[in-house]
């Protein structure tokens, strides 16, 4: 059985990032991945990484817009952690080949952002987690001798022993169908979100929350689940994230009327304001009728009042998009955008140094909350998070398995995944297609538990979640063979998806007031007294949902009323 | 919402069969992507095609397949314009070439484009000492290698290389682009043992035939073909790098005839390359022997009228004024102080750098009730 000291799941920046922290440290490291690393959707984060590298900034000012972007349910010393380490670690990827995007002096360029009090966002034109997770992978292939690469590898469980302990996990080669049990004094989880819940979404097709609910299910609390991004300007037509670095280039927003309708929601910030805010204020124009294109369901991002070398050179992703997808030449006409699910602030609750309660297991990026992003997560902090929090769990795993005995992961769930796998396969054609029921999970979260929610709407989703549940266990697969069955894969992950959404609406429920990305029609306000705490979902042995409250962290920055 | 007829390649290893056609009807809109109409086949009527897709927005590099037998990403291909390319508008969709099938559209990638990517030594080897802080670098150095780095790993490329056909072990268009995103990055301290290592390589720089068909496939602009041309450029001009595969001296004399003569003696490219670059050349020992050894060719040649013995010895005759053209362009871009390479990524064409005319914009800004236009 192979065996090593840790063991990460998932290849996109926090997963590389951890393989190679815990590499440098001496560790014995594989790294496992259900798509090829470069594939990972850390690839389509456009934007860029806010790091204080400007002499004239300061981390300080950094973590206060990150607290604030948070609603202030961010824990603060996980933020003040992240923004001190984050210039470090972009001149880390400086140096290791990131090719950022330089000023006339030569020197790392620097871009606006959403709720940032300064210009603060390195970047390389607008692929930036591209740019990021190639260079990443360069030095996997580097590092080739001292790092095992397991690519096309699909996680089933997560192998719990008697002490509760994480002591490593059952894999599927999707090349050949064979499971193979792991073994390793600790599992990092780095597997990215849960987009795929909502339809339509930014996200890609494999952010099915695996981590999220395999962690869930071996007994680790979530925390955070409520808190859903809805991206400002993702494409009307198709959902299509188009990159915050077009306002913070200087688009604007316009509603039917031609107006920047930002300057009533956020006189200062205008379309720089976070996203939770710009997003509310574009749903509000659209349900009051201010909406553009047939529907009316939609709002103008006009990028043409940005010089058009400039959206050649630094926005060049969005003007193919654009045009492939759109039918629009972004730097001649207004695209038609809308508020789009693109984040899960939510996760696997850890703490500072990547670990959750569990012992040996930890969790890094978007699958965990540490929690940086609170309420509302802001602009190109989610590469800095990924970065930040793969390094330190990588760092910390590393130092863990110093003296520690190899454990030996248990065959049993490898037995169980086995027979799950089988069942699957036997099933009779009269279930409903896995299809079907992702679709309808999809339309529902994002009916019901999108820019505004209320009870009646999240109790609804609720119940058809719970249905959903029930159909997927008789859910229908074409494929019956071993190689590549991604038929049999895509059944496992819709009951990770029904998972994570079962935790998404029940915190959603639970949560009675607007705080962040959550905004309760029927608790419009923020309620500091009874809500600044964090929300945790755990299985607790039941089949259904418990839930429980953890304190926000509070250093420096008491909670105040939040303007833009 | 229009009907599509996709005929789709499919293989199983498992049943001992060999690849057979699969057609299935989808409906979409017709600027849907041919992913989109993958999709819908595997959700509603056969989950068992095999392709692999992630991001759906050509940025993730997934999907490379062969779609009416031309390479590039399902996401990125519309099902109208892939069924207008087809004679009778069934859109037929292959696995890539150039790499063994798995199943269906899934190939191995691993076992031909990421061994090439490793070959190239794909990382930054650092200029030391390492600075504090950043390198500070020319602006224009960065976004140039940008270019390169926008490369997905698609395979696209590798698909349909003419070159790699013939000579599967060609480190080819991907793996060399890449190698340029290094030697054109002014961080790293290798440039020229790599562009050495990558001129002396039989299956390197000087393997590309120039077909185009690597710049044709790449869906995000890297033109990996340029890179190499590029690549072959450093080396030679600025680094003097001549190799024992003769592909430097075989680039300059094609240079040098064609600006002797405005078009290329072919009689006299051969002794040139391996003699060197003078019309002595081919009394070099090294010309001699090479001639011995290519007799069978120049036979083939000569028997199939590709070469006259009278075209041999005489070059080809153009008019004195397109000669004097063809020398003008060359003193043109001799007597340039630095070379310019276009870099597509950055620079678009003349018009599209032009600034915005002011009347284009306010025409283009949207009012009430003008939405029409704008909405598909």
């Amino acid at each position: 059985m192979p065996a090593y000291d840790v063991l990460i799941i998932g290849a996109g920046l926090a997963g590389q990032r951890a393989a190679l922290a815990a590499a440098q440290k001496g560790a014995s490291v594989a790294i496992m991945s259900k798509v090829h690393p470069v594939r990972s959707h850390s690839v389509a984060a456009a934007g860029g990484i806010n790091a204080a590298v400007n002499p004239a900034d300061d981390w300080r000012s950094h973590a206060y817009d990150t607290v604030k972007g948070s609603d202030f349910l961010g824990d603060q010393d996980a933020i003040e952690i992240m923004c001190r380490e984050a210039p470090l670690e972009v001149m880390h990827l400086e140096h290791i080949g990131v090719t950022f995007h330089r000023n006339e002096k030569g020197e790392i360029d620097l871009r606006a952002f959403g709720g940032a009090s300064m210009k603060r966002t390195a970047y390389v034109a607008d692929i930036t987690g591209q740019a990021l997770l190639h260079v990443l992978y360069e030095q996997m292939m580097k590092f080739h001798e001292v790092i095992d690469r397991y690519e096309e590898w699909f996680v089933t469980s997560l192998v719990i022993d008697d002490n509760g302990h994480c002591v490593g996990v059952v894999s599927r080669d999707i090349r050949d169908g064979k499971l193979q049990t792991f073994s390793a004094k600790s599992v990092i989880l780095a597997s990215g979100g849960a987009g795929q819940c909502f339809k339509p979404t930014t996200n890609a097709l494999i952010c099915t929350g695996d981590g999220i609910a395999q962690a869930y299910k071996a007994g680790a609390p979530l925390m955070d689940m409520e808190m859903i991004q809805y991206h400002p300007t993702t494409l009307a037509e198709n959902g299509f994230l188009i990159t915050e670095g077009a306002r913070g280039e200087g688009a604007h927003l316009l509603n039917s009327k031609g107006e920047r309708f930002m300057e009533k929601y956020a006189p200062n910030k205008m379309e720089l304001a976070s996203r939770d805010v710009v997003s509310r204020a574009e749903q509000t124009e659209i349900l009051e009728g201010r909406g553009v294109g047939p529907e009316g369901s939609g709002i103008w991002l006009d990028i043409t009042v940005v010089p058009k070398r400039r959206t050649l050179e630094a926005l060049r992703e969005i003007v193919n998009i654009g045009k492939d997808f759109a039918g629009v030449d972004i730097t001649r006409e207004p695209i038609m955008i809308q508020p789009g699910m693109h984040y899960i602030m939510g996760g696997v609750k850890t703490d500072v140094n990547g670990a959750t309660p569990i012992p040996g297991l930890y969790a890094a990026g978007e699958v965990a909350c540490v929690s940086v992003h609170g309420g509302n997560r802001l602009g190109a902090n989610s590469l800095l998070d990924t970065l930040i929090f793969g390094r330190r769990s990588g760092e910390h795993a590393a130092e863990r398995a110093v003296g520690m005995p190899m454990p030996t992961a248990s065959l049993d769930a490898q037995r169980r995944d086995e027979e799950q796998t089988a069942e699957i396969l036997s099933r009779p054609k009269t279930g409903r297609r896995v299809s079907e029921i992702k679709e309808e999970l999809g339309t529902t979260m994002n009916r019901y538990v999108a820019v505004f929610r209320e009870e009646a709407g999240l109790q609804t989703a609720h119940e058809i979640v719970r249905r959903l549940k029930e159909e997927a266990k008789t859910a229908y697969v074409d494929d019956k063979g071993t190689v590549f069955n991604q038929d049999v894969l895509g059944a496992i992950e819709l009951d990770y998806m029904l998972t994570c959404a079962e935790a998404i609406v029940v915190a959603a429920i639970e949560r009675k007031e607007s705080r962040g990305a959550q905004f309760r029609t029927d608790y419009p306000e923020r309620n500091d007294a009874e809500w600044l705490k964090h929300i945790d979902v755990s299985r607790n042995g039941a089949e259904t949902p418990h839930l429980s409250y953890s304190p926000v962290t509070i250093t420096q920055w008491q909670p105040e009323e939040r303007k833009y | 919402m229009a009907e599509f007829t996709l005929k789709i390649r499919r293989y199983d290893p498992q049943s001992g069969e060999a690849p057979y056609w699969d057609e299935h009807t989808i409906e979409l809109e017709p600027h849907r992507s041919v992913l989109e109409g993958l999709l819908q086949a595997k959700a509603k009527t056969d989950g068992s095609i095999g392709v692999r897709c992630s991001c759906r927005a050509a940025i993730c590099g997934s999907c490379g397949v062969r779609i009416n037998g031309q390479p590039g990403l399902a996401c990125h291909t519309h099902l109208d314009a892939a069924a207008a390319r087809s004679e009778d508008g069934v859109i037929t969709v292959e696995p890539m070439g150039n790499m063994p099938v798995i199943r269906d559209l899934i190939v191995d990638m691993d076992a031909v484009h990421w061994k090439k990517i490793q070959r190239v030594t794909p990382w930054l080897i650092n200029k030391t000492p390492i600075p504090e802080r950043e390198y500070i670098v020319p602006r224009e150095s960065m976004v140039d290698v940008t270019q390169t780095a926008a490369c997905i790993q698609c395979g696209a490329c590798v698909s349909d290389c003419l070159t790699m056909e013939v000579d599967p072990l060609f480190v080819g268009p991907a793996a060399l682009a890449k190698a340029y995103r290094f030697v054109g990055d002014p961080r790293d301290a290798e440039h020229e043992s790599r562009l050495k290592d990558l001129s002396e390589d039989p299956h390197g720089i000087y393997d590309c035939t120039h077909c185009f068909k690597c710049i044709e496939a790449c869906p995000k602009g890297v033109a990996p073909m340029n890179q190499i041309m590029r690549l072959r450029r450093i080396a030679g001009s600025d680094h003097h790098i001549v190799d024992r595969n003769n592909g430097h001296r075989h680039e300059a004399a094609f240079g040098t005839l064609v600006k002797d003569h405005g078009l290329l003696w072919e009689a006299e490219l051969l002794p040139r390359s391996y003699g060197g670059d003078s019309w002595f050349g081919k009394f070099a020992p090294a010309a001699g022997l090479e001639l011995v050894a290519s007799l069978p060719a120049i036979t083939k040649a000569l028997l199939r009228g590709k070469v006259t013995p009278m075209g041999a010895l005489k070059p080809h005759k153009i008019p004195k004024e397109d000669l004097a053209a063809v020398q003008r362009i060359y003193d043109v871009i001799e007597s340039r102080d630095e070379r310019i390479e276009l870099n597509l990524y950055i620079t678009g064409t003349d018009a599209e750098n032009a600034e915005n005319p002011v009347e284009t914009v306010a025409a283009a800004a949207p009012s009430a009730g003008d939405e029409e236009g704008l909405t598909r």
